[in-house]
């Protein structure tokens, strides 16, 4: 069985290497983060989203099979595919919408979900990057979500209203809470400069 | 060519004349509260009462009819004093009979740190008392990747040194108290894709307090936790865009220590770091009066039946035809 590494992505968060059979996530420690901090934060990501992975799979979500969890380390299963981010359109946001109400309807919150965290592999998009997930069944952490998706969006393609709009589509009719949409716009509004001046 | 711009768009008032190389003349009164945070009513009391003597100040050192382009911060920022920055403008605009632009607040953070840092595209942090925001070029807009969900980093290190009777500004004392700081205490690190957080963290951070913590190894805690956050998204837009400069900008950019960090993480990933000069990082007159020249030069201007505040602009609104 070959071990052939094939390409290195230095994400904002973490290294991924790319072998011809398998991927390996290492969290590496950050120098500007005092030591302390940085391996809290290692430590509980790592963990926290290899179990997740697991979790999002059972949801009936497409994930890469985790192989093993070591330190700051996760092996996982590669996914060949295109990226996300380089097809979008309306369809595969659509997609991506049905996921995102298989995740949220077992609570688990992704909390990155952009086109960069995504690679579609035969029609099927698979969620590649659980760094920053977590479970929780509020409202709000699920508005959270969807307004992460849509900032994605707008940051990144000028059809990012259609895009948005296939999103909501998919996300209801795979039984998104209409709620959830409702609080993402409100979420969008609340990030204005008029209300962030508040007083203490 | 010579600009004026006015800035007043929270607690700072200032009124500067700049051409394309450099600040010519610069006046300055911020507004300080007595107690307490900004008060909105105070601060724009503040502003009328102070803004004719700063202009007056400014055309001692630089004649009147020497000025090509009055430039004004039209927001966003507080509405009280949003107006009085926009009657002031366009009076001199009118008198001299000069044109207006209006100017978008963030965007002129950005072009200055542009203006005097080799930064070509580079991914900004902007940090300031109201806002907090991650924000890249794409095409002709700039847009914000990643922004705080709630307070923005000044305010909050405004309540927390409020909080512990530290007087405003608070970020400043925080600092000096937080070289002192020796124990790290977990605070809540919040961030969602490229967006973060800053209430809870305030609130675990003054709970330290209460429990008698030392205040250095509060400030210190907060500091490292607040700044991790900023750091990790500016990072994440990096690697995102694909991009290798980083420009801080804002007043809080004037922390020493979130300058080091974002200068470590630069370095680990082969990424140029940038800031401008500290004068020029908070709120200033000059920076609005560079945009304000950059974009009559690029054939902006406002005419003054449309120069109405605008107190919730975004920096996103802005068509950007420059280079």
């Amino acid at each position: 069985m070959g071990k052939k590494l094939l390409s290195i992505y230095i994400g904002g968060e973490a290294v991924v290497k790319i072998y011809d059979n398998k991927v390996e996530k290492i969290r590496k420690p950050k120098k500007y983060r005092i030591r302390r901090l940085d391996k809290i934060l290692r430590i509980r990501r790592t963990k926290s989203e290899a179990k997740i992975l697991h979790l999002a799979r059972k949801s009936g979500v497409a994930t890469p099979i985790v192989y093993d969890v070591v330190g700051c380390k996760i092996v996982m299963e590669k996914i060949s595919g295109e990226p996300v981010k380089h097809v979008m359109n309306a369809e595969i946001s659509k997609k991506i919408g049905e996921s995102v109400a298989k995740l949220h309807a077992n609570d688990i919150i992704h909390g990155d979900i952009t086109p960069m965290n995504m690679i579609i592999q035969d029609g099927k998009i698979y969620f590649i990057d659980f760094g920053l997930a977590f479970i929780d069944n509020k409202i709000e952490p699920k508005g959270v979500d969807l307004h992460v998706y849509f900032e994605s969006l707008k940051a990144y393609y000028d059809d990012w209203k259609e895009l948005k709009e296939s999103f909501v589509e998919g996300y209801l009719r795979a039984g998104g809470s209409k709620d959830v949409v409702l609080r993402a716009e409100e979420i969008e509004s609340r990030g204005r400069y008029v209300e962030r001046v508040g007083l203490a | 060519m010579k600009a004026l711009g006015i800035e007043g768009t929270a607690w700072s008032l200032s009124v500067a004349v700049v051409d394309e190389n450099d600040v010519i003349a610069i006046a300055e009164n911020p507004y300080i509260p007595k107690e307490g945070g900004i008060h909105p009513r105070e601060a724009s009391q503040h502003h009328s009462e102070h803004i004719a003597e700063l202009i007056a100040s400014v055309f001692s050192k630089v004649k009147p009819d020497e000025i090509d382009v009055v430039a004004f911060s039209q927001g966003p920022g507080m509405g009280g004093c949003l107006r009085v920055v926009a009657t002031a403008a366009r009076t001199i605009a009118l008198k001299l009979n000069k044109p207006l632009v209006g100017v978008n607040h963030c965007l002129a953070h950005v072009e200055v740190g542009r203006w005097k840092t080799k930064a070509k595209n580079p991914v900004s942090l902007y940090v300031s008392g109201g806002n907090s925001q991650v924000i890249a070029r794409r095409g002709n807009r700039y847009r914000v990747f990643g922004e705080t969900l709630d307070i923005g980093i000044g305010n909050a290190l405004d309540k927390l040194a409020r909080y512990m009777g530290l007087k405003h500004p608070g970020g400043p004392k925080i600092e000096e108290l937080a070289k002192k700081g020796r124990k790290y205490y977990e605070l809540p690190y919040v961030v969602k894709g490229m967006d973060f957080s800053f209430s809870g963290l305030v609130t675990a951070a003054q709970k330290l307090y209460d429990e008698g913590v030392r205040k250095e190894d509060v400030a210190f805690s907060f500091q490292e936790t607040a700044f991790a956050m900023l750091t990790e998204v500016t990072e994440r837009a990096l690697a995102y865009l694909d991009l290798d400069e980083v420009l801080l900008v804002g007043g809080v950019g004037a922390n020493e220590r979130l300058q080091e960090m974002l200068k470590t993480m630069c370095e680990d990933r082969d990424a140029k770091f940038f800031a401008p000069p500290k004068r020029l990082m908070g709120d200033n007159g000059a920076m609005i009066a560079y945009l304000g020249l950059l974009m009559y030069k690029h054939g902006y201007e406002t005419p003054v039946e449309k120069s109405t505040i605008k107190p919730d602009f975004r920096i996103e609104e802005v068509v950007v035809n420059w280079d």
